[in-house]
């Protein structure tokens, strides 16, 4: 168990930090609340509303969407760095990888996800 | 080789190269065919199953390794492989008619239910911690969508939040159970987890591990006490689906269990033997007393199937080749009486009726005798009466179990087909002898009457002349890795 220590050690420093911190600043800190102090911060614009409103479903999936194609990319470039000595292998590899995230873009496109305007295909 | 996959490997992997091209194939098909000629979808799909079965019985002789020592190709994968075909293109053929009647667009539906298949493949084949739970992934998140694929359908979409939960919750304790074994092993392969542990079946963290594995993937299976989801989900979900859920679901993670303890875990063999005992013994008891009280017959069959998880645990708990070659056959078995009894039950969906409730079973014998007498073979061999395959199958995993010397256990299951007859032989009784009720009349498409004939053929014929399928079984359980050394062992 000796290994464990040093991981002991850090987690009780990560609490210990967030703890002591916390409490200091309620014990020692002066504290003299105003309505302004207690609104929630947005850039010195008077909040307006409830931040809880009902978004449209197609922001998520656009989401969703931008971060599949991320990762995509995201493997692009170790693959890039590799290229050489991944060789030909490596290649038809990625064109397998490409062509599965291309049917999943044709798939997008052709419910209508990208087309913001229209309401179909939700 | 260290950087990808040689020609040999594109090969043995030909199975799942031509599912995965043939669903995506299916996926575009249904973005670019009108809404008129959407019926090719199903047939495209079929051709699909049928294309990807011949390299599965072309590569069945193998005993290797692919991609690296990931996956097995084998025996033992491809009777698996072979049942999952056959269980999507039966759960295909009766789905038409029925999303037709229940209006829900066809297209993701056949894709996901091919990218089931190929999770369940990659689930029969894995010999590798990460590889495996891909596989559950891959078919867990398929299902998921598919559960809820009714969308206006209130009851498809709890049963799809609750597998979801249930689901992803089950997962998690799986990979923690799995992390466990990593981490005392040091490595994912099955194999070399299984000679890596040999040296210490001591440890507590071991044992806690093969009991969250075992948690795990008996939420799978629908064992007792992890069983709650299964009803609800079974109720909720299209009826081919319930009928794929229950068969090939179950059976994927029948043969993904096989591999984890007969590959990897076969060192802690007393520790998981005494935990499926339990399982098995609550589950057919369970199961069987939870089926009689229930009205929707949809219901009762989500019990009566966790019951025969209970029954097919005897196998598991028994690790012999026998019982093993016992699990394989009551498997196949299972799925051609399970989807076909479901196969009836898709078939009554119509306009006005729901048609899974036991009343709307009243009077079929007299407006579709066929369907009755295909009904009645899929109870009574549900029920385990001779001379239906249903018999030869209980009778295997009886008979393996008093080789092994688990006599107690044996006695309990033939108690438990005993009182499982009651209420398969009631659905009988209200085809046969109640009055029938005004409705739409039934029609069966060609589809259904292709899957109930063979379904029906199958359970006759298994029952009548056994001897093919438990040779076969017996070939495949004999390849599953290192099935001879552990059984070497007790």
């Amino acid at each position: 168990m000796e290994g464990w220590l040093p991981i002991v050690i850090m987690i009780a420093c990560g609490v210990g930090l967030g703890v002591v911190g916390t409490a200091l600043s309620q014990l020692v800190g002066p504290r003299s609340p105003t309505p302004e102090k207690g609104a929630p911060y947005e850039c010195g614009v008077p909040p307006v509303g409830d931040a809880r409103e009902r978004q449209s479903v197609k922001f998520y999936l656009v989401a969703m969407i931008f971060l599949l194609f991320d990762i995509e990319v995201a493997f692009l470039y170790p693959w890039a760095m590799a290229l050489r000595d991944l060789g030909w292998v490596g290649f038809f590899q990625i064109l397998v990888f490409f062509g599965l995230l291309l049917t999943g873009y044709i798939y997008v496109w052709r419910k209508g996800v990208l087309d913001w305007g229209s309401q179909e295909g939700l | 080789m260290p950087t990808g996959y040689s020609a040999n490997d594109l090969v043995l992997l030909l199975p799942e190269i031509v599912l995965t091209t043939g669903l995506l194939v299916v996926l575009v098909a249904d973005l670019f065919t009108g809404r008129s000629r959407q019926h090719w979808l199903g047939w495209l799909t079929i051709g699909v199953l049928v294309a990807t079965a011949v390299p599965i019985v072309a590569l069945s002789g193998h005993a290797t390794t692919a991609a690296r020592g990931l996956l097995a190709v084998d025996g033992f994968g491809a009777f698996f492989k072979l049942l999952f075909v056959l269980a999507a293109a039966i759960t295909v053929l009766i789905s038409r008619q029925y999303l037709e009647v229940e209006q829900a667009r066809p297209g993701e539906y056949y894709f996901l239910v091919l990218c089931a298949t190929l999770g369940m493949m990659v689930m029969a084949a894995g010999i590798d911690l990460i590889t495996l739970f891909i596989g559950l992934e891959t078919m867990a998140v398929s299902f998921y969508v598919l559960t809820g694929f009714l969308r206006p359908n209130r009851r498809s979409n709890e049963a799809a939040i609750k597998y979801f939960v249930l689901g992803a919750f089950s997962l998690g304790i799986l990979l923690y159970g799995m992390s466990l074994v990593y981490g005392l092993s040091g490595t994912t392969r099955l194999r070399e987890v299984a000679v890596a542990l040999a040296t210490q079946s001591d440890s507590l963290a071991l044992k806690l591990a093969v009991v969250l594995v075992a948690a795990g993937m008996a939420f799978k299976i629908a064992a007792v006490p992890f069983h709650m989801w299964a009803p609800d989900v079974y109720e909720g979900a299209p009826t081919p689906i319930t009928a794929f859920l229950s068969v090939g679901s179950k059976a994927a993670s029948f043969a993904m269990l096989l591999r984890l303890l007969l590959e990897g875990l076969p060192a802690m063999a007393p520790e998981w033997r005494g935990l499926f005992y339990v399982l098995a013994v609550l589950s057919m008891t369970v199961g069987n007393i939870a089926a009689i009280t229930q009205g929707n017959v949809k219901r009762m069959l989500a019990y009566s199937s966790i019951a025969h998880a209970g029954y097919i645990l005897i196998g598991i708990v028994t690790a012999t080749p026998r019982g093993v070659t016992a699990m394989l056959v009551y498997l196949m078995i299972y799925a051609f009486m399970q989807m076909g009894a479901f196969g009836v039950l898709a078939l009554l969906r119509r306009r006005d009726v729901v048609g899974d409730e036991l009343k709307d079973l009243s009077g079929l014998f007299f407006r579709r005798p066929l369907a009755a007498f295909a009904m009645l073979v899929f109870m009574l061999s549900l029920g385990g009466i001779p001379p239906t395959a249903g018999f030869m199958g209980k009778f295997w995993l009886f008979s393996a179990a008093i080789e092994a010397g688990y006599v107690w256990l044996a006695v309990i299951g033939v108690l438990n087909s005993a009182i499982s007859l009651y209420y398969y032989v009631r659905v009988v009784v209200f085809m046969w002898m109640r009055e029938e009720l005004e409705s739409a009349s039934v029609h069966p498409s060609p589809g259904v009457a292709v899957a109930l004939t063979v379904a029906v053929a199958a359970t006759i014929i298994i029952g009548v002349y056994p001897a093919p399928l438990f040779e076969l079984a017996e070939a495949s359980a004999k390849t599953l890795g290192m099935a001879p050394r552990v059984l070497s062992l007790r």
